[in-house]
Order: C-alpha cells, then structure tokens, then sequence
C-alpha cells in the first residue's frame, strides 16, 4: 500500500517534470527539470529493487550528461526566444501524434495477455550489485569491452570536434633556437664617431 | 503494484519525449534532450521488466544504452558546439550548407 502511494507520487512528479523539460520557456529550467526527472526514476528504480542502477544513473545522468548540457546551455549565447515564437504553430501535430502513439502503446500494453499481472517485483537473496557483477564480468565480458571502446571513441571525439588551434601561438621553438649560430645572430659593425647608426 | 503501471508510465515518457521533438523542433538542444527523455522512458521498461521476470538481464542492457547515451549526448554537444561556432546559431533551419 504505502508502496503504491510512493510509486503514484513518483511516477507524477516524474511525467509533469518531463512536460516542464519540453514546454519550459527558459532552456535553463529545462535542464533542471530534465535533472528532476531523472532523479524521480532513480527513486522508482530502487522502488524496483534496481539500486545499483539508480545509483549509476544519479551520478551518470545528473551528474555528467545534465551538467553537460547545462554547460552547453550556458556556453552558447543563443537567442531562445526566437528559437520558441513558432513553436505554436508546430502543436496540434505534435499532440496529434503524441495522443496516437500513446493510444497504441497504451492499447498493446492492455490488450497482450501475457500473465504478467501475476508477477511480483522479487527480491533476489544477493543484493543486487552482486547480482550484476557476476553476469557483467563472466556473461557480458565482450559487450562491456565494446562499451568501454564506445565511450574512449566518444571522449577522442569529442576532443578532436571541439578543439581549436589558434592562429598565431606564439610558442618557444626550441630547436631553433639552439640551431643558431654567432655569425647569423650577431653583426659587428664600425660606426665612425659623430655619424651615429644607420 | 503491477507491471502495467511502470509500462503506462514509460509509454506516457515516450510520448513526452516524440512531442517534445515536434514542439521545439527549431532548438538542437531541446531536441536531445528530448531524446534522453525516449532513453529513459526504454530503460524504464527494462528494469522493469527485469524485476518482474526476476531476470537480471534487462538490468544489464539498461547499462549499455546508458553507455550509448553519454556517449550520444557527448558528441553531440561537441558538433552542436563546433557548428554555433561557425555559425553562431542553432536552428535546425539554418542547418542547410550540404544541401545541394
């Protein structure tokens, strides 16, 4: 009972924090509200019996992935209110669309007989972060590699799309330096007295 | 609690998610995150899934489209970055240069 009440109140918060991530009119609250709707799943997910996930997608999503955008967001001057004055023309094809994918979902969901009403959330006898480190390192050993190479892929790329070389550095050439010789470098010149340089 | 309540819920983040990208489909931002949206809404129904069935699987491939996301929004945000640079601005309009 008191699980139903925490799941409804999640599972509110988490749908109206999405609506705010699209509607928001100021982008920065839809990063926040992007923030507070991963977190609400956090919470379901260890309503699930999933802590370890929830853990990871604590420190992952909000941690990483939201304080990127955030970054992004505040990085680039960018007139949003521009960006937004056509959105209402885009909005009755948008719910129309929403409304007939949910319908669908929501009909298949209904209308499948698999007997999953009968199932239980279970709780297993090892906690779950062992659970998941015996499959990960021994079942999934090859996928967890690939991830691994995914995520250097995206680290090099992400370098290599972002950095700028500046025009002109001035940098100490030292090679060159060391290269020169007295004749190149210094000139000795007679200069008769009263006539100065030049 | 039945497993139809967590699937209704990730279907209604679903559909969040595809309206967002119809709503505000000039701002490259908003787009993504509209799509991090859809990915949360999947992984949902994996652990979801998972715990229902007592099958830790689901868990397991939540990890790799979690993997696949960052890694998503990461080289995103470098073109997006990259390309206001160029052009200093991000509407998808205005993203036009290999049209032919």
């Amino acid at each position: 009972m008191v699980a139903d009440i925490v799941f409804y109140l999640f599972a509110t918060i988490t749908v109206v924090a999405a609506l705010g991530v699209v509607s928001a009119k100021n982008q920065v609250h839809s990063v926040l509200f992007l923030v507070l709707t991963f977190f609400t799943t956090a919470a379901l997910f260890v309503l699930l019996g999933a802590e370890f996930l929830a853990a990871i997608l604590v420190m992952v999503y909000m941690g990483a992935v939201a304080i990127l955008f955030l970054f992004v967001v505040m990085m680039l001057d960018v007139e949003f209110s521009t960006l937004k004055e056509e959105a209402v023309q885009y909005l009755p094809l948008g719910i129309a669309v929403g409304v007939v994918i949910l319908i669908e979902m929501i009909v298949i969901i209904t209308q499948v007989h698999v007997d999953h009403n009968n199932m239980v959330a279970v709780a297993g006898e090892i906690p779950n972060t062992m659970e998941i480190g015996r499959v990960l390192y021994t079942k999934y050993l090859l996928p967890f590699e690939i991830a691994s190479i995914i995520l250097l892929v995206a680290l090099v790329g992400a370098i290599v799309l972002t950095l700028r070389e500046r025009k002109r550095p001035k940098r100490q050439n030292i090679p060159k330096q060391l290269a020169r010789t007295r004749e190149e470098a210094v000139e000795l010149k007679k200069v008769a007295s009263g006539e100065g340089a030049s | 609690m039945h497993l139809d309540h967590y699937l209704v819920l990730s279907a209604l983040l679903f559909t969040i998610g595809v309206f967002g990208i119809f709503l505000n489909r000039r701002n490259v931002i908003i787009i993504m995150m509209s799509i991090e949206l859809i990915l949360l809404s999947v992984n949902i129904n994996f652990v979801a899934f998972s715990s229902f069935m007592g099958n830790i699987d689901g868990q397991i491939m939540t990890f790799f489209v979690l993997t696949v996301a960052a890694a998503e929004a990461a080289i995103g945000l470098a073109i997006l970055v990259t390309f206001f640079r160029n052009r200093a601005t991000i509407d998808v309009e205005e993203i036009d240069t290999l049209k032919g």
